[in-house]
């Protein structure tokens, strides 16, 4: 069936391309996706005191704090304990070390019993009038805004995806056509010794599945080779900033995915040609 | 076996192939079809086959009206039909064996079967030795033997043979008539159209005459 093997192969290689394209932008983002998660958590609000508060002005607002409904937790944070913190999560240890004095405030993490955006703002905004309070900081607000722009992201990932795969079929439905155009004695002679439609159709389906197949197979290599290269300066931007991260590639559940994703392309495309196509050679 | 009752055949733009034709074969008959070129024997065979369907009259083969045969039974129709085509329809990109392994390909047989009989089919013609030849170093007398192989390796009831001598010498002519005469005598239905009147007077069998489209009594 492969007359010529550098044009299988260059087919193969177009489709690896097209589908390596989504499908390693969709690894990119659920890899930003994990991370945002592991950094945001639950939200939580920061209540940064004055520079100025004393310890008995810390009780009182501790006080007010347990008593209010809206609230589930305090966690009260002093001006050391937060730059501790901030040296161990941040990775910028060296320069942390550098400082000669203390620039954090001390604060409260307060963790709200409701999640929605419209309750943690009211409470944000009731807790930045309390006397001492410098400033009320919604945590997750960042995580949120992400959140919303990787899902513009997925849609930008869903709409190429779809462009890429009619480009498939398309691909493959050419092929096929040379395919049969080649073959065209062979089917006129096997219509003539009384082959059925199905028997002459069912090589031409084999071989858009194979190559959308193979075409799928090339595209997990491209992903993967390049989540090694990528992984490879991760690990040493990782280690610029002491923290350790990689990236993951597909899951064997995403790459099983693609892989019946691209042979139902390839058939698609094969079934789409052969429709059109074979009916026009009738013997005479 | 087979049987024409008032066949017309038209093409497009007026040509008349075929006029109020009819005539029956019956089991295990061999007919010649003659006449000369243009006369309408490629077409009579091809409407038995389901190649061609005709404009007016009905076709019955095997009791099956072929003319409004619906196209998902032509294969099976066909199954039962050997056919030896005046260009032979060989394919040149296989061997020898596996041209005459088609059909049976086609059928579904299983790998041994279809081999025992791919070799009995040769071996009929005389190109057994050949098997693994390419189609390229036979000459025209054995590429017809083969285009024969190929129509009987399925033991089909009907044999339908369009010019089969047409491009070849006497001595080579006989021969193949000989391997279609043997084949008559195993019971088989055979229809063998020629303009060379000289081999059915020889061979003294039944001979419908074709002219300008037109059944000759």
């Amino acid at each position: 069936m492969f007359a010529s093997p550098l044009a299988g192969l260059l087919n193969i290689l177009v489709i690896g391309i097209a589908l390596s394209l989504p499908a390693g932008m969709y690894v990119l983002l659920q890899n930003a996706q994990s991370l945002i998660t592991k950094l945001s958590g639950t939200p939580q609000i920061s209540l940064f005191l004055n520079m100025d508060a004393k310890a008995d002005d810390i009780d009182k607002l501790r006080k007010l704090l347990t008593q209010n409904p809206a609230i589930e937790k305090v966690t009260f944070v002093s001006r050391m304990q937060a730059l501790e913190q901030l040296k161990q999560n941040s990775g910028l240890t060296d320069v942390i070390g550098s400082l000669n004095q203390n620039p954090l405030p001390d604060g409260f993490v307060i963790s709200p019993k409701q999640n929605e955006a419209a309750a943690l703002d009211a409470l944000r905004n009731e807790l930045a009038k309390l006397p001492k309070v410098e400033q009320a900081q919604l945590d997750s607000a960042w995580a949120y805004k992400l959140e919303a722009l990787l899902k513009f992201g997925r849609l930008g990932i869903l709409i190429l995806a779809s462009l890429l795969s009619i480009a498939l079929v398309a691909v493959t439905f050419n092929t096929i056509r040379l395919q049969i155009l080649t073959h065209r004695d062979e089917i006129e002679v096997s219509r003539l010794i009384g082959a059925t439609n199905r028997f002459i159709r069912r090589p031409f389906l084999y071989f858009g599945a194979l190559q959308g197949l193979l075409g799928g197979v090339m595209a997990w290599l491209i992903i993967s080779v390049s989540l090694l290269l990528l992984n490879w300066q991760v690990g040493t931007l990782a280690r610029l900033y002491a923290s350790q991260f990689a990236l993951h590639s597909l899951s064997s559940g995403d790459s099983l995915a693609l892989l019946i994703f691209s042979v139902y392309l390839g058939w698609l495309g094969a079934w789409l040609s052969v429709g059109r196509h074979l009916s026009k050679i009738e013997p005479h | 076996m087979i049987s024409f009752t008032q066949v017309n055949k038209h093409y497009p733009g007026g040509y008349t192939a075929l006029r109020n034709v009819s005539f029956a074969i019956a089991a295990g008959e061999m007919v010649f079809l003659s006449g000369h070129t243009g006369a309408g024997k490629s077409t009579l065979l091809k409407l038995i086959a389901g190649i061609e369907r005709p404009n007016s009259g009905s076709v019955l083969v095997n009791n099956q009206n072929v003319g409004v045969l619906k196209g998902a039974a032509l294969p099976y129709l066909r199954r039962n039909l050997g056919m030896v085509f005046q260009d032979h329809k060989l394919l040149f990109d296989r061997n020898v064996f596996d041209n005459v392994l088609l059909p049976l390909q086609i059928c579904g047989f299983d790998h041994r079967e279809s081999a025992k009989r791919v070799r009995a089919a040769l071996d009929k013609v005389g190109l057994l030795k050949r098997e693994k030849s390419s189609l390229v170093s036979l000459s025209g007398g054995e590429q017809q033997r083969l285009c024969i192989a190929r129509a009987i390796v399925n033991r089909p009831a009907i044999l339908l043979a369009d010019e089969p001598t047409g491009n070849l010498d006497n001595a080579y002519a006989q021969e193949i008539m000989a391997i279609f005469k043997s084949f008559h005598q195993v019971g088989a239905t055979l229809l063998i159209s020629t303009h060379d009147d000289s081999l059915s007077r020889d061979n003294q069998v039944r001979t419908l005459t074709l002219k300008h489209g037109e059944l000759q009594p």
